[in-house]
């Protein structure tokens, strides 16, 4: 069983710890909040406004929105171009993402 | 070429406006045609914001007009139901200075006398309206009459309900006239439309119709940019303006005017309103036009800076020399109505102009007097 | 030396790259403006920095291209010929009298700005996935095959333990295979294509014999790791609650139809899907430019129809990367040659035009083969959200059509805000108009990407930056 950083040959440095909804997550240095979370097999992290259903990476490159998400308090941030920092803490977007 | 349709009245124009004289016609018995060369709501009503104010318009006809327009919006919004986002959300014009505010004031107690409804409030009643407000504004006016509608689903919706037979995609080439002058109905691209009465509902446009048929409506576009941020829970519950809005609307200037018409909406974004130019139907995007939209939203609401404008929209209203529209039967060309040139009010006047044009059209008198609106109120020379 | 002519090249991708050596290389200033952390675009994207991959060429094809790209780039780079702008998300191009101002949003937080100016634009603004929608397309597990790839390029990582890859394109092969050595057990890969269509386009182009091979490089290595094709299949429908379970696949008939009685479910937890790619053309359009249906217009020597603006690779028509760097190095050519006032040497590139002319054949009879089924709509329910920012129905789309008059792309979009929310209508835009039964239009979209208020009102309190001397 092959994993994408064995075919790249990654030698990425040690990894470090981020939250989701309050759970511990690890991440690697230089992946994206939609990386690290598909790493730790969460493949949703928002809820739509209208239907309140469930999403997460669409385009995967900045352009469809689908992957909003608040990280440490920010809301509407696209988790497949956010880099992640050690204790970056996330929380799945309801409706908005703003509070009120 | 197909043989011709008949019907009572063909209504040139399938925006607000148009839809609203439809509604009316069809209500007074009218079998009605409505005609556009685009889609619905595909000029000028398309590109605004859907407002229905009272709140900016000083005493006189033009008040009347949209006193008699709010109150056929209330009965028409309980019948649509939610069809048309209709709500009677109320206007907060607020002064940025003590002297702004005393005039503020003063134009509030003449339009009262009028019939409006206008609350001056101040300090902490107004931030109880509008708790985001940048702080230590001195107070403002509160018009409970104000509203809002989706002005495309409200023309959709009010074309619907007429049962008007409905020609998108056919623009009309000429104005048919008998040999005593009087109208017989349009030529198409697409075909004649035979009826004995025209009604010129082509805004911004109107001015080409009535060249067609042989007069003078000199009607000029005046452009305006709208900003559109993402969406955001409500935290703008009132159409909230500063007190400059009105003073620009009635200004004559061809140059950038921008004050700030905020509103939130009930689909999420919030709207920012209110940019003017006359700069003819020059679609270019205008970077300076949306930096001072976004400054004045910003400066009355600070925790704008912080949201995102998603995009930017243009339109051109129809703008008149003495800032009234066109309403009611062209003594030049019998059987020719206009209602047209409303500028940025179109949305909310379209319900008065429609009753009082299908007043005129199966000649009954007038709910309000239509000579302030006559079409033929501006000379030959001034084209 | 900064009266030398300074060109901003929004983009760095093949097409971006190769324009800006191309131009650098004959005497002009360039800036390269680019929403990455590190050149390459879409195509070669580049893991980052901090995985510190030893292998990335794995991930890669036409490795050996990228190295000679990244290699000249570092050199004018050194040399100080050209300045690279990384993390700059442009928003707009303000055109003014005298020159252009690139205004951009810094970083991955898009909050602050920053501005270029410049005496002329080069716009290599590249390309996305068009995904036409199906029930259940809105589930997380569905992703876009190049979503796909971009994640497992950039950040190594993949969607799910076991996916189907679908829909039609040359991107499905590759993404497919890339995920199979990736260790992704890839259950299905369904082309709605049938073989007939390749013989029928492709035979008339056998002198490709570069494309052809890769074809066949991707055959033999997609055979290696068991992924073979199911032609003129569909997938008609996502399965899941919560998130993706399974998919349906079914056959089509000659005419693009769903045959009856051929669904058979496939369980996966991802589904990687693409019809086809589209041009990103907002900056083109806020210009001015004109439009050749949803591409910008561009002459011979890649000029827009805007004095001062040049466009290359796929926002002038979808071809890949061999024709956008063959775009790229035509486009930088003339830019040099045009702002120093001389003719450009046609001798000098006619290798290049022609390289360009048989690129945009082979483009052409790809476009020929590759088509969404003609009755894709067939399947997408009233309840299938279509506008996945506004989640606005296909019910609400037709019923915009037929009870409110809707006859056009943008009426539909004000009577059922389909378009006009966080995406403004990039991924919805062909299905809307495909439900609606009209062509797409141009879409209008002043701003690139969202900008926030606060920047757009301060109005020019940050520096504007000058090119590389």
């Amino acid at each position: 069983m092959s994993s994408p950083l064995d075919l790249a040959d990654a030698r990425p440095g040690p990894a470090f710890t981020v939250t989701l909804d309050g759970r511990e997550i690890e991440a690697l240095p230089g992946q994206t909040v939609a990386a690290a979370l598909w790493a730790a097999g969460v493949t949703s992290w928002r809820t739509t406004r209208g239907e309140g259903r469930p999403r997460g990476v669409f385009c995967g490159i900045g352009v469809c929105f689908d992957c909003l998400v608040t990280v440490n308090d920010r809301p509407n941030r696209r988790a497949c171009l956010l880099p992640l920092a050690p204790g970056d803490v996330i929380r799945t977007q309801e409706g908005t993402g703003h509070d009120d | 070429m197909s043989k011709p349709l008949t019907c009572d009245v063909v209504v040139i124009g399938a925006g607000m406006v148009g839809a609203a004289c439809a509604l009316y016609a069809a209500r007074a018995g009218l079998d009605v045609l409505v005609v556009d060369r685009g889609g619905v709501a595909g000029g000028t009503t398309g590109a605004g914001e859907g407002n229905i104010l009272v709140s900016d318009k000083e005493p006189g006809p033009e008040l009347e007009l949209a006193l008699l327009s709010w109150r056929l919006w209330t009965e028409l919004a309980a019948e649509l139901g939610a069809s048309a986002e209709y709500e009677a959300k109320g206007g907060v014009v607020v002064a940025s200075s003590p002297g702004g505010l005393t005039a503020l004031e003063r134009f509030a107690d003449a339009q009262r006398a009028a019939g409006v409804g206008a609350e001056p409030v101040a300090g902490d009643t107004l931030y109880a309206l509008e708790p985001h407000l940048a702080p230590g504004l001195p107070g403002g006016v509160h018009y409970p009459q104000d509203g809002q509608v989706m002005p495309a689903l409200a023309a959709a919706h009010l074309l619907r309900a007429s049962g008007a037979r409905l020609l998108t995609g056919h623009r009309v080439t000429d104005v048919l006239r008998g040999p005593d002058g009087a109208v017989r109905g349009v030529r198409t691209d697409r075909g004649d439309l035979h009826a004995p009465a025209v009604v010129n509902a082509a805004g911004t446009w109107g001015g080409e119709i009535a060249a067609l048929a042989g007069v003078h409506l000199p009607v000029l576009p005046r452009r305006g940019f709208v900003l559109v941020t993402e969406p955001l829970p409500r935290r703008i519950r009132h159409k909230v303006y500063a007190a400059d809005y009105v003073a620009d609307v009635a200004s004559d200037s061809a140059a950038l005017q921008t004050s700030p018409v905020v509103e939130g909406t009930a689909a999420g974004p919030v709207l920012i309103g209110a940019s003017r130019e006359r700069v003819g139907f020059d679609r270019t995007f205008s970077l300076p036009a949306v930096r001072a939209l976004a400054a004045g939203a910003t400066r009355l609401f600070p925790f704008l800076a912080d949201v995102r404008a998603t995009r930017a929209y243009l339109g051109f209203r129809p703008y008149m020399p003495d800032h009234l529209p066109a309403v009611g039967p062209d003594p030049r060309v019998p059987g020719l109505h206009h209602a047209c040139g409303h500028e940025g009010a179109g949305i909310g006047l379209s319900t008065g102009t429609g009753h009082l044009v299908a007043q005129a059209l199966t000649g009954k008198r007038p709910d309000l007097d239509l000579a302030p609106f006559r079409p033929d109120r501006f000379p030959e020379e001034a084209a | 030396m900064t009266d030398r002519p300074h060109l901003a090249v929004i983009g760095a991708g093949p097409a971006g790259l190769a324009a800006t050596l191309a131009a650098a290389a004959r005497g002009l200033r360039v800036t390269l403006v680019d929403s990455a952390a590190e050149a390459g675009g879409q195509f070669y994207r580049q893991p980052a920095a901090e995985l510190r991959a030893r292998r990335p060429q794995a991930l890669h094809h036409q490795w050996r291209v990228w190295e000679r790209l990244r290699d000249d780039l570092r050199g004018h780079l050194r040399a100080g010929t050209v300045r690279h702008l990384t993390d700059h998300h442009v928003w707009f191009v303000e055109r003014r009298s005298a020159d252009f101002v690139v205004h951009a949003l810094l970083g991955p937080e898009q909050e602050d700005p920053a501005t270029v100016r410049a005496d002329a634009v080069l716009l290599a603004t590249g390309g996305y996935e068009q995904v036409l929608p199906f029930p259940g397309w809105t589930l997380p597990g569905v992703v876009t095959a190049g979503g796909a790839q971009a994640m497992l390029k950039g950040s190594l990582v993949v969607p799910g333990r076991a996916a189907v890859v679908a829909g039609t394109g040359p991107l499905l092969l590759p993404v497919a295979t890339a995920l199979a050595a990736a260790g992704v057990d890839v259950a299905a890969l369904v082309e709605s294509a049938a073989p007939r269509a390749f013989v029928r386009h492709l035979r008339p182009l056998v002198s490709q014999p570069g494309k052809l091979a890769e074809g066949a490089l991707y055959a033999a290595r997609s055979a290696r790791h068991r992924v073979r094709p199911l032609f003129r299949h569909a997938v008609v429908e996502a399965h899941g609650t919560e998130r993706l379970e399974a998919v349906t696949v079914a056959a089509l008939d000659a005419e693009g139809r769903v045959r009856p009685g051929t669904g058979r479910r496939i369980a996966c937890d991802t589904l990687a899907v693409s019809h086809g790619m589209l041009a990103h053309t907002d900056l083109a359009e806020s210009l001015g430019c004109r439009l050749d249906g949803q591409v910008v217009h561009v002459d011979d020597e890649q000029r827009t129809d805007v004095p001062g603006v040049w466009a290359a690779g796929e926002a002038t028509g979808i071809g890949g990367s061999a024709l956008a760097l063959v775009e790229g190095r035509i486009a930088g050519r003339s830019a040099a040659a045009r702002l120093t006032g001389t003719e450009p040497d046609r001798a000098e590139w006619a290798t290049a035009l022609k390289s360009r002319t048989r690129l945009r054949e082979f483009a052409a009879a790809l476009d020929g083969v590759y088509r969404p089924p003609a009755h894709w709509s067939e399947q997408v329910t009233d309840e299938t959200v279509v506008c996945r920012c506004e989640e606005v129905t296909a019910g609400a789309v037709r019923a915009a059509v037929e009870d409110l008059g809707a006859g056009d792309p943008r009426t539909v979009k004000l009577l059922t805000r389909a378009g006009m929310g966080w995406c403004q209508g990039r991924i919805c835009a062909p299905a809307v108009a495909g439900l609606a039964g009209c062509r797409p239009t141009p879409s209008r979209r002043p701003f690139a990407r969202p900008v926030p208020l606060g920047v757009l009102a301060r109005e020019s309190d940050h520096p504007t930056e000058e090119g590389p001397s």
